[in-house]
């Protein structure tokens, strides 16, 4: 087993123990803390596989978190009024099934990243960066502009949604089903890494014209990973919904595309357990400074300053030594 | 609509382009020739607000705001360049997206812990009070007029910086190659800075400017930001030509959409669905019409050489 496995388990049983822990010491706040560690760790993943992997560095996965988000809210919300969503041409109404939520946040977020895909990867570089960036600001002044579905105030979820066989409102139990979503995400990744595919993709990040040379399309390839990508993240949101029981434009504003940016950089790029590590030190580093001072987001600044600029290749660079290329 | 309210519009379209250019002429420079994307530039903006309602407050003189607001961020440029920025040349787009994000968390949260979270205050000076007759019989406030004079004579300023100066020849000389002007013995490191400083300062001046018009607070850079990039990527980065006319765009094309958008829709559908049909898609226009540009010409209008 390599030095990186290794740790790579240590996260996920630590991250499982966490909440287990927290019971036992009576301190049930800790187990929320987990399942946002987990929640945003799987909005990672879904960045990681695009930024990571194929080296597009989307400034806008903000719009998927905040899809998934809206998805499980405006079902929800459907449901409890008992008001179907629309009525012609077919009959549709709310949801407050987490599986029919998910999938719903999946092909949603999904689909907007095919057409925002299509447009954006004709650009590269920094233009890539902020055309992301716009699409995502466009659907967040979308959310706070259209007044149906809260507009700026946001959206309530009355009653967290429903998991067959399971009380979603125990939060070990939601725990458990925003872990298992999240280690079921990273056994994908790894797969889709280790898969053809996933050799296309580094190899359309490292050198798309070589790529090309042997008869791939570099821009389907990106295509289809920024749409997983996409997909991930927007299942995040739906679980990061339900967490909170909001969704609000908030979710889709650019401050969270950079902060799901800085759980991958902060962890390390393209590392598979990156995500979880960096999101799990983001989290607590924000829970322990805020716990000490209200400036807290200056020191978390400076701290994020020195990991940038001092200290290359993240968390897992510095655990695990730097990546060793097959 | 009278003609009176588009041309007042149009000139608020004007103002709002204006100020944004003045934004967005740093980001495309700093880009231009460092090859940097500064998302503090922001706070450099707020910065310079701060500066000049502080100033303002405890001289009683606009004026002297507006000269503390220039040479404050200048020289929090300078500093930031000097102690964090320098280290970012040769990063990736992605360390540098992260690092000046984390400046943005330092900047703000030291912003309200020194001023509190409360907004300041900032008056329009008495000799810019008041408002001009416009053709159509339209009264229209002489402070915004001047800000779109200051815009204009600053895009002419640094046309003739750029164009004419040795100064601007070393920057153009730094956007084509490089390692050359280093290795031609100019002193790259404090071209740099020269130019990052410069930048800061006319952001620092667009948010002076505009604190008199709105509430000074925190994180007021963050939207100006974000359109300034919408700004320079329209215009292609890196070039002050395309910043200018790109923000001149951006600004009609946000300000009348808001206007015209929902008396469109009026046409079709009933009066409040208009509203809220119109002013959704009105605040996305300009996010559209970036990626409708894009989409067609992907480095931007005018995209300077071949980056």
């Amino acid at each position: 087993m390599s030095r990186e496995t290794v740790i790579n388990w240590a996260l996920a049983l630590g991250l499982l123990a966490v909440p287990f822990l927290a019971l036992m010491q009576g301190e049930p706040f800790y187990i929320t803390l987990a399942t946002r560690v987990a929640i945003l760790a799987l909005a990672g993943v879904g960045l990681n596989l695009a930024l990571g992997l194929g080296g597009m560095v989307s400034f806008g996965h903000a719009a998927f978190f905040g899809l998934g988000g809206y998805a499980a809210g405006i079902l929800a919300t459907h449901a409890f009024n008992q008001e179907p969503l629309f009525a012609w041409p077919f009959m549709v109404s709310g949801s407050n099934d987490m599986l029919l939520i998910w999938l719903v946040a999946i092909v949603l977020s999904a689909v907007v990243a095919f057409l925002i895909g299509l447009i954006a990867l004709r650009t590269s570089g920094v233009y890539f960066i902020m055309i992301t960036l716009a699409f995502a600001q466009m659907i967040y002044y979308f959310a706070i502009s259209w007044p149906a579905y809260g507009g700026e105030d946001g959206l309530s979820i009355y009653v967290r949604n429903g998991f067959p066989e399971l009380n979603t409102l125990d939060p070990i139990q939601f725990f458990l089903i925003c872990y298992v979503v999240l280690m079921a995400c990273l056994f994908i990744s790894a797969r889709l890494r280790d898969s053809r595919f996933g050799a296309a993709l580094q190899v359309a990040r490292q050198n798309p014209e070589r790529l090309a040379a042997t008869g791939i399309a570099p821009f389907n390839i990106r295509l289809v990973a920024f749409v997983i990508s996409a997909a991930m993240t927007g299942l995040a949101g739906a679980l990061f919904a339900d967490l909170n029981r909001f969704v609000s434009p908030s979710m889709l504003s650019w401050h969270v595309s950079g902060e799901i940016m800085i759980f991958v950089i902060l962890g390390g790029v393209g590392r598979l357990f990156g995500p979880l590590a960096g999101a799990a030190l983001f989290i607590v580093m924000e829970f322990y400074l805020g716990g000490i001072t209200e400036h807290w987001q200056f020191f978390l600044g400076i701290i994020l300053l020195c990991v940038v600029l001092f200290v290359r290749g993240g968390i897992l660079g510095i655990l695990a030594g730097r990546r060793v290329h097959g | 609509m009278t003609l009176a309210l588009f041309i007042e519009q149009l000139l608020n379209g004007i103002q709002f382009g204006v100020m944004l250019f003045l934004m967005a002429a740093g980001l495309t420079l700093v880009f231009g020739v460092m090859g940097l994307i500064n998302l503090a530039h922001g706070s450099l903006y707020m910065i310079g607000a701060f500066l000049c309602a502080t100033v303002a407050l405890a001289t009683g003189s606009f004026w002297l705001g507006l000269v503390a607001s220039l040479a404050g961020a200048a020289a929090a440029g300078a500093i930031v360049e000097i102690v964090v920025i320098r280290r970012l040349y040769d990063r990736d787009h992605l360390d540098q997206v992260l690092a000046t994000f984390a400046l943005i968390l330092i900047f703000s949260e030291g912003t309200r812990w020194v001023f509190g979270s409360f907004p300041l205050y900032l008056d329009i000076p008495a000799a810019l009070q008041g408002a001009v007759s416009l053709p159509g019989g339209a009264q229209y406030p002489l402070y915004r007029l001047s800000i779109i004079v200051v815009g204009v004579l600053i895009a002419f300023g640094l046309y003739l910086l750029i164009s004419r100066t040795r100064l601007g020849m070393r920057i153009r000389a730094g956007e084509s190659d490089r390692e050359m002007i280093g290795a031609l013995g100019v002193d790259i490191r404090t071209l740099y800075t020269v130019v990052f400083a410069l930048g800061a300062a006319l952001a620092g001046l667009a948010g002076a400017l505009v604190g008199a018009i709105q509430s000074v607070q925190v994180g007021m850079g963050e939207p100006v930001l974000i359109l300034a990039f919408v700004v320079i990527v329209i215009g292609g980065i890196g070039s002050i030509k395309g910043a200018l006319i790109g923000a001149i765009l951006v600004g009609v094309v946000d300000t009348l959409g808001r206007i015209l958008l929902p008396n469109f829709f009026e046409l079709f559908m009933g009066p409040s669905q208009a509203t809220s049909v119109g002013s959704a898609l009105a605040s996305m226009a300009i996010y559209i019409l970036m990626a409708i540009i894009l989409a067609v010409k992907p480095q931007g209008l005018f995209a300077a050489g071949s980056q």
